[in-house]
């Protein structure tokens, strides 16, 4: 029953509004108590015959949880000192209180003398018999052996889940450290965030402090760690920013390092997120996830993985795209610049279905280990542009079709081009690829062959104005012109990874942008536990 | 009453006024090229009807590595540094 360690200051106010402060230079009695726990009724007669014996030479707080609970209680209880209000929960949550009744016995310099928890007949009785021995005051009038022997306490309120997350947020020691926003009661919270340009476009959830807190629950991070600085504005990229928008987005805390390491890929000057917003031909960040943590996560790699009604999908994609606009500041309008824009700047995030296939992953084919979870980014300017093959039944053919419609990336005059494609092959056309025993690279390789074109079929006509200039086709030798060139610069360029449902074969292709040191290049993270 | 936090960086960007404009364009005047196709053939018109309208003054070229990252710190402050007016050109 004896511990040095000083109890936090606090002040409290009885029902007429009298300020009652601890510590008082006297010995104090501090008692958490809650109306809707039967063991604080129980408790509360002893309390009061406590009071009456010692409350000329010791304080007491006695700190009820709800207003109306604590005027219950006085009354039912016919109390001779008040109850103090701490319906804000705050003295409770900085006791750290988990029980109701917990009572603490004080010395005058407000050190803990005592501490009692629940009701344990034989330790109240210890209790008074020790006030009693301090004071010199007679024992209080209390008919014990009437009393229960043992009776456990209830939760505090302090405990409760969603009032701690907001009296964590409040407590002096909250890591919160974001401007807060008060929105008047007569303004709708939904209107305000759009009147404030936070929002996409679509409606976002309110960044309140307590779901902030629980956002950081799903990091180990420290809120104020910088993650990046994000162009254009070179805003400092914290972990707090990150939770804040991922509450609006949708996200649940477990996805915050998926975010994380998706703004540590963004953010390199490999990436070039400032060229990706800004461009006119409207790029987009495009998060393609590999290892254990699709499946921690409940991500969809199956039926419509690049579309809607997955939350891990379609939220974490939204987060990266609101820390875009929110903390580095490209907005459409301002250093966003995309002719037509695309849905993709709204959200998009899927997993590869590693399992579906025997080819290497996309993260193992960048070098990662296979129990890795990892993030990669893509800068894509449109997609997914289906590619329909319902006919071919060899694996040559269903690439010769993939290598087709892969002409079209940018315009299919272009050719050689230094432009990332993703090519997303949806398990049908796994199965034909794989009974032909193609890999990946096989793949790749007939892309390049079944799109190879002479010079002299690229150039430019009255048909399209793009294509090898004639004036510079002019200057070539009719064998030069003879060369052939297939789609893209290198087979480099063609990135591949799995993922649909098992019935259809429909597979699809990301358009990239600018490729390489001039524009954007693929960026993988690891994503790190916590 | 609910309470949100900010989601955005919170800056408040620095006001810069303007400087005055003279009238008249004098000293030295760079040219910025930022890759994108086609702006050296604005530059070059540029640079010879400044050549022929306004004969005293000195005019710098100056070039972007790409025209799809911000500019380096280091052109920039040279350009600040160097020139007295500065032309860019921004579009293709």
């Amino acid at each position: 029953m004896t511990d040095n360690r000083t109890l936090p200051a606090f002040t409290l106010a009885d029902p007429t509004g009298n300020e009652h402060r601890f510590p008082s230079g006297r010995h104090a009695l501090i008692a958490f108590v809650k109306e809707d726990c039967p063991t604080c009724n129980v408790a509360m007669p002893v309390i009061d015959a406590l009071f009456k014996a010692y409350g000329d030479t010791v304080d007491f707080f006695v700190a009820g949880q709800t207003i109306e609970g604590n005027e219950k209680l006085a009354e039912v209880h016919n109390l001779a000192g008040p109850i103090l209000d701490d319906s804000a929960l705050k003295v409770a949550f900085e006791y750290d209180i988990d029980t109701v009744p917990t009572l603490y016995w004080a010395n005058s310099k407000g050190e803990m003398i005592g501490e009692v928890i629940g009701f344990v007949r034989d330790e109240w009785q210890a209790l008074d018999a020790e006030i009693s021995k301090v004071t010199g005051s007679a024992p209080a009038v209390v008919d014990w052996p009437s009393l229960p022997e043992w009776r456990p306490g209830c939760g505090s309120l302090s405990v409760d889940p969603v009032i701690a997350d907001r009296l964590r947020a409040e407590a002096s020691n909250s890591p919160l450290r974001a401007r807060s926003i008060d929105i008047a009661p007569a303004d709708d919270e939904f209107e305000f965030m759009f009147d404030q340009g936070f929002t996409d476009g679509l409606p976002v959830v309110p960044p309140t402090p307590e779901r902030v807190i629980r956002m950081l629950s799903g990091t180990k991070r420290d809120a104020q760690d910088i993650v990046a600085q994000m162009p254009p504005n070179m805003g400092d990229v914290t972990v707090e920013k990150i939770a804040i928008n991922a509450v609006m987005a949708g996200c649940k805390p477990e996805y915050m390092p998926v975010l994380i390491a998706g703004i540590e890929a963004i953010c390199t000057d490999e990436f070039n997120i400032h060229g990706v917003m800004a461009t006119t031909m409207g790029a987009a960040p495009v998060m393609v996830i590999n290892g254990p943590i699709r499946h921690k996560l409940d991500m969809n790699m199956k039926l419509g993985a690049l579309g809607q009604g997955n939350r891990a999908n379609a939220t974490m994609g939204r987060a990266l795209r609101l820390i875009v606009r929110n903390v580095g500041g490209a907005e459409p309008g301002g250093t966003e610049r995309s002719t037509l824009g695309n849905p993709m700047k709204f959200t998009m995030c899927f997993p590869e279905w590693e399992e579906r296939s025997n080819w290497d992953p996309l993260h193992v084919e960048r070098g990662f280990e296979p129990e890795d979870s990892v993030l990669t980014v893509f800068a894509m300017t449109s997609g997914p542009t289906l590619i329909v093959d319902q006919d071919s039944r060899e694996a040559s053919q269903i690439a010769g079709s993939m290598a087709m419609s892969l002409e079209s990336v940018f315009h299919p005059k272009a050719h050689r081009v230094g432009i990332d494609t993703l090519l997303v092959v949806c398990p049908e056309h796994v199965d034909t690829l794989s009974r032909g025993n193609y890999s990946k690279a096989d793949l790749r390789r007939q892309i390049q062959a079944v799109t190879a074109r002479p010079l002299r079929e690229l150039i430019a006509d009255e048909n399209s104005g793009v294509g090898l200039k004639q004036e510079v086709a002019d200057t070539m030798a009719a064998e030069k012109l003879d060369r052939m060139a297939p789609k893209f610069a290198s087979e480099d360029f063609v990135h591949i990874v799995v993922a649909g449902s098992d019935a259809g074969k429909f597979s699809g292709a990301f358009h990239g942008w600018a490729s390489g040191e001039i524009g954007s290049m693929p960026v993988s993270r690891k994503i790190e536990d916590g | 009453m609910t309470t949100i936090l900010d989601p955005t960086d919170e800056r408040v960007p620095v006001e810069r006024q303007l400087t005055p404009r003279s009238g008249e364009v004098s000293g030295i005047v760079g040219l910025l090229d930022i890759r994108k196709p086609r702006g050296d053939v604005f530059l070059d018109r540029l640079d010879e009807q400044l050549q022929t309208k306004l004969p005293g003054v000195e005019i710098r070229r100056y070039t972007k590595p790409t025209f799809t990252k911000p500019c380096p710190d280091d052109l920039r402050l040279q350009i600040k540094d160097e020139c007295d007016f500065v032309v860019e050109a921004l579009a293709d």
